[in-house]
């Protein structure tokens, strides 16, 4: 919803809150700010969630797994004390970790990139405070960022002191649930895989681990080139290794709807692990907030059948309604996301077959909206050269969302969405990490798990600043060779 | 009455030209950009026949009312001495004497320095390009600091109508020449009143030896007149004689027709009319032209800005953004000047250093120059922004023709200098990394990307600069991944060309 107003509704508000506050101060009373906020709270504090969390029983090790799992790469952060980028605010970890366990979470998945590299250390901290057996832990083999010329060995050295620092950071001996961490990317899809996991010996090491009783469940994270899925799976069917689960990326938009090349269709991935009895962990089932912030008209469709449904519930419900579905992950950064979905999956009312059908329409709507497929994962980050890509991006997918991109000089609101456009991309992304500075170096491409085409994405951003900067939309520019 | 009429035209004066100075956005200069064309001494730079001999008719007609409404600086002087009289006795002034021997000399050392083209000491003294540097250097740091609250309180309403703009200080000898001149303007006002424009203004003085002849002008009738001392000690100017025995005098050359006397008058003795018989003293004298050292030599511009830079990290992790550093001034052989200014020369003759197309660069580009012959005037450095092609405000703003008007059309096409490539920068080369910016940025396609190895057509690709087409904007070299010190940086040119 676009909640803009114009510069006279502004000062007036402005001109109000300050007098209002002048005015109450005294009393020590609240402000207009505070009472937006105590109306909000009620919002939520009226459906306090009470209903019983829906569980799926792994068959492979019987764990009961709560179907809402704890995504931990998207935690409120703050500013490290030795200056060094961002930290996980504990604080604000502790009580959202206390919270999901009081309400039946009872699996949380990290990773030793996470959050700046700081995600596992900040769960350590919140979950050795319960019961070693009243969670299931999964982390990741995340040796994708190991350098590419590193020889077997050092590929070796590197994966094992990166899984025995992911017991160190999350304070255990143990490991619920371990993934060879999003495979299927690279410019050669399969020499990326042998050169992380095969050459290497480190998939031999995991099952090592398994046999000793310290990793309880094996598995891999997926995003990308198919021809890796479907190898991993004739592995398992040949009985060279067993997949005890595996997480995919599944959500009603790429259901059917995966961009074609770049990502597989969530139909094709989850259907081939159940047929296998494979338990399926869900990853972006809500692609990062951008089921939830939809567009306008699309918002109202799924609005109009229930006006008091979230569009994440709708996500979520999509996302745990198959069996076959042993866990649905959601990085909930903020309590208000944490109490939706507690919502939505305590318990979870299975998707009627009426109701898939609307949401593959919707999915249709969204498909055909120009946004770009980011999730805000940041696995491209750092840029080398200072850019804020998924800043960078967001930004655009906000004005696509908000009907702020202009076509041309003569839109009828031209004005306001060029205005919207620079003034927020100013304010979203310093200069220097706006897409001018891209320089094309293609380093962000293979970390992306959408497989955006980052470069020519920040070349058509970019052009498109420019032609509001120089006034020049929708005119005849010269093709350059 | 004429008193309140001329406060009231002197504060939408002051309060404009100000507003001029303080307003990044460019909104005042479309509708009171002509307030600054009036001012004396930009227009004889500007060679501005019409303003000038409209503002000798003016004065010729009216007194010196110029200095009491038109000029920034006359005018913060009445309001410096206005606050300073809340605190110190009600009639401060007296009559003094005539400085005419300094005037004149200051006069005609100023003359020979616009001849001889010394901008540094024409900048100096020009009344209007003081007050400009005061307001830039001093006030506009609070502007946008006032500003940027209001965008930060803004953006967490969703508004879009302000927006937050990076200050930085743009010279230290200009920061230090605006304290000092403010300090003398101050205490001077504080202490005489108008002082500054009846002994050092050069303005003041060419406009003053013109009031003498005025059509209309305060005038004393004798007759009425009992000596009380009333208007003489309320004249800023120091320019009412009135002594027991003699007949009242004033010094139509010092007086800047404030009306404060009128006021004042319980005998009516005084009005501002056409004089009967005019009872001018009579007193003149040139100067002789001083000389002047030619000698260039720098002085610190820029402070350092100390860039921290950290190692990369051991291995990669998902977030956090690199650190930038921040880049270097690269040692140019000629300075850049800005498009529509010619020349180098054409910008050091005609420039007061006013700072208002340094104030109004919207692409932090302007800054003045720390050259002692060009002090303060406008030189180019593209390490914070580029000069870029929609814009023409600093050509839009000058009131002198240093910078000449422009089309963004003329601009697009006017070399100012030319791009140089600094092959142990180039990241291809130091990096191995594809890139070509500089390339996809050049506005006029004068670059194009070669193979590095002649012999190798898949060999990573540099830039090559076609100096023909470049204009100097120095898109590439600010866009130029290379820190501190960019791979390609632009090389002014003394003359500018259209190409």
């Amino acid at each position: 919803m676009s909640k803009e107003i114009n510069r006279r509704d502004f000062l007036k508000t402005l001109g109000a809150s300050t007098a209002a506050v002048a005015g109450v101060s005294l009393a020590g009373c609240t402000n207009v700010k505070d009472t937006m906020a105590q109306e909000n709270a009620k919002a939520y504090t009226d459906a306090e969630p009470s209903g019983e969390m829906t569980y799926r029983v792994n068959p492979n090790s019987n764990d009961k797994v709560s179907i809402l799992g704890y995504g931990c790469m998207r935690w409120p952060m703050i500013d490290n004390p030795d200056g060094q980028g961002q930290i996980p605010d504990q604080e604000q970890v502790n009580e959202l970790v206390d919270y999901a366990f009081a309400h039946g979470i009872n699996y949380f998945d990290t990773a030793p990139v996470y959050c700046q590299g700081h995600s596992e250390h900040a769960m350590g901290i919140a979950l050795s405070r319960h019961p070693r057996d009243s969670y299931f832990l999964a982390t990741k083999m995340s040796n994708q960022r190991v350098p590419a010329d590193a020889t077997p060995e050092e590929v070796f050295r590197l994966s094992k002191a990166m899984y025995e620092n992911s017991l160190k950071e999350l304070q255990t001996d143990y490991l619920d649930y371990y993934l060879l961490h999003s495979i299927g990317g690279g410019d050669d899809s399969m020499a990326f895989l042998n050169h992380r996991f095969f050459d290497s010996g480190v998939l031999d090491f995991m099952v090592e681990q398994k046999r000793l009783g310290k990793v309880r469940n094996l598995g891999f994270s997926f995003h990308g080139d198919v021809k890796i899925f479907d190898y991993m799976l004739q592995l398992h069917d040949e009985g060279k290794y067993h997949w005890d689960f595996v997480q995919i990326q599944m959500n009603y938009v790429d259901w059917e709807h995966a961009a074609p090349g770049r990502n597989v269709n969530g139909v094709y991935l989850y259907n081939e692990l159940h047929k296998r009895g494979i338990p399926v962990v869900i990853m972006e089932p809500l692609l990062g907030g951008r089921l939830s912030n939809l567009p306008d008209h699309v918002l109202a469709v799924l609005k109009q059948r229930d006006p008091e449904a979230t569009a994440a519930s709708w996500a979520f419900r999509f996302a745990g309604s198959p069996e076959g579905v042993l866990c649905v992950l959601s990085g909930m950064t903020y309590k208000e996301h944490l109490l939706d979905n507690l919502r939505t999956y305590s318990p979870l009312k299975v998707l009627t077959d009426d109701e898939n059908k609307f949401l593959e329409d919707a999915a249709g709507l969204i498909h055909k909206y120009p946004l770009i497929e980011c999730n805000d994962c940041k696995y491209c980050m750092p840029c080398k050269y200072g850019l804020d890509i998924p800043g960078i991006l967001l930004h655009y997918n906000k004005c696509v969302n908000q009907g702020n991109l202009a076509e041309s000089t003569t839109d009828s609101n031209y004005e306001r969405a060029r205005k919207i456009f620079l003034v927020g991309y100013d304010r979203s992304v310093p200069k220097l990490r706006q897409a001018d500075h891209c320089i094309g170096c293609r380093d962000c491409v293979q970390e992306c798990p959408q497989r955006i085409d980052i470069p020519s994405e920040m070349q058509r951003i970019n052009a498109y600043v420019e032609a509001l900067r120089q006034g020049t939309l929708g005119q005849e520019t010269e093709e350059k060779a | 009455m004429l008193r309140k009429i001329r406060i009231a035209l002197a504060a939408i004066f002051f309060i404009l030209i100000t507003g001029l100075f303080l307003d990044f956005t460019g909104t005042l200069q479309q509708y009171f950009g002509w307030m600054v064309k009036l001012q004396f001494l930009p227009a004889v730079l500007a060679l501005n026949v019409v303003v000038i001999i409209a503002l000798l008719a003016l004065t010729l007609a009216f007194g010196r009312i110029y200095c009491s409404v038109i000029c920034p600086m006359g005018v913060f002087q009445d309001v410096v001495a206005w606050i300073s009289r809340l605190f110190k006795k009600k009639n401060p002034y007296s009559y003094s004497k005539p400085k005419s021997i300094l005037r004149y000399a200051v006069l005609a050392v100023f003359v020979v320095a616009i001849v001889a083209g010394v901008g540094s000491f024409v900048a100096l003294l020009a009344p209007y390009s003081s007050y400009g540097r005061i307001v830039t250097n001093l006030l506009q740091p609070v502007y946008i600091a006032g500003n940027n609250v209001l965008a930060g309180i803004a953006e967490g309403r969703g508004n879009y109508d302000f927006y937050a703009v990076e200050y930085w200080m743009r010279g230290l000898p200009t920061l230090i020449v605006a304290v000092c001149s403010l300090v003398v303007v101050v205490v001077l006002a504080c202490v005489g009143g108008r002082t500054y424009c009846n002994t050092i203004c050069p303005v003041g003085t060419v406009l003053g030896f013109f009031a003498r002849f005025s059509w209309l002008k305060p005038y004393i009738d004798a007759d009425k007149c009992k000596n009380c001392q009333k208007c003489s000690k309320n004249c800023k100017a120091a320019a009412i004689n009135i002594q027991k025995g003699m007949a009242p005098t004033i010094d139509y050359s010092r007086c800047v027709t404030c009306g404060n006397c009128l006021e004042q008058c319980s005998f009516g003795a005084l009005t501002y009319c056409h004089p009967a018989k005019g009872t001018t003293p009579k007193n003149s004298g040139d100067g002789q032209p001083a000389d002047s050292g030619r000698r260039a030599f720098l002085t610190a511009t820029a402070v350092a800005t100390g860039a921290a830079v950290a190692k990369a990290q051991e291995m990669k992790v998902d977030g956090g953004l690199a650190i930038i550093e921040d880049k270097k001034i690269p040692e140019r052989q000629t300075k850049l000047t800005p498009p529509g200014s010619l020349s180098a020369r054409n910008l050091a003759k005609h420039c007061t250093a006013c700072q208002l197309c340094i104030a109004e660069c919207p692409n932090g580009v302007l800054r003045p120059s720390g050259n002692l012959m060009t002090l303060m005037q406008p030189e180019m450095s593209y390490e914070r922004g580029y000069c870029r092609p929609e814009c023409t405000r600093c050509s839009e703003v000058c009131p002198t023709g240093a910078i000449k008007l422009i089309t963004k059309e003329d601009k697009s096409s006017t070399q100012i200098g030319h791009a140089v490539w600094v092959k142990k920068n180039c990241v291809p080369l130091t990096d191995g990394k594809e890139c070509g910016n500089c390339e996809r940025h050049c506005p006029t396609h004068a670059i194009q990307m070669v193979p590095s190895d002649p012999n190798d057509e898949k060999s990573i690709k540099i830039p090559v600069v076609n100096i023909e087409k470049c204009i100097g904007c120095g898109t590439c070299e600010n866009l130029c991944p290379a820190r501190p010190f960019s791979a390609i940086y632009v090389e002014g040119h003394e003359v500018h060309k259209m190409i």
